[in-house]
């Protein structure tokens, strides 16, 4: 079973990577938004899966927990600032 | 023995699920749309990996916590795209119509 979860990190690892390209050469602020928030939420995943690889799912759990809540405030604090500023 | 079976189909079902919120986030021609591939995708993709997990783990504290993690998900993502969305449409970025090109 420790192979699967190798497997499945693994391919979320390679989806980060592609996601990066729109955090990169994304053509507005927006778009590097869009991407670095998918990021965060592939990233949840993987925190968890490394719990059951290394067999310590109740300390990997709440840094998943926290990342969650650092992802979500973060984008909605970016998405605010923008709103206020009026332009991209 | 069935329980891990339908743990395994969980998990596969959403990384299928995180495959396409990928794909549509880098080939779709406007931002609006990326943003719709990418909030709806995501989070059923975290809802059914996580849910598979919890049915690993077996039923105790650490599951609760897993389920937990995954109803905050479920609110909190819709939340952020709408936020982004709406940023973007005061800050002035027009929907893409049919016969444009990408942006």
């Amino acid at each position: 079973m420790e192979k699967f979860f190798l497997g499945i990190g693994i391919g979320l690892c390679f989806l980060v990577l592609l996601c990066l390209y729109r955090g990169i050469f994304g053509p507005t602020v927006l778009n590097r938004l869009a991407g670095i928030s998918a990021i965060g939420t592939k990233t949840l995943v993987i925190l968890l899966l490394m719990g059951f690889i290394y067999d310590r799912v109740d300390m990997f759990m709440d840094i998943s927990m926290v990342y969650a809540i650092l992802n979500f405030i973060g984008t909605l604090a970016v998405a605010k600032y923008l709103e206020t500023k009026g332009e991209v | 023995m069935f329980l891990k079976v339908l743990s395994i189909s969980f998990m596969l079902i959403g990384f299928f699920f995180f495959t396409t919120a990928t794909i549509g986030l880098l080939r779709f021609p406007d931002f609006f749309c990326r943003l719709h591939a990418t909030g709806k995708g995501d989070t059923l993709a975290v809802l059914l990996s996580l849910i598979g997990l919890a049915i690993y783990h077996g039923f105790c504290l650490a599951s609760l916590k897993i389920i937990s993690i995954a109803v905050f998900y479920f609110v909190a993502q819709p939340t952020a795209t709408h936020a982004i969305a709406r940023a973007a449409l005061r800050c002035g970025v027009k929907p893409w119509a049919k016969g444009e090109e990408r942006r």
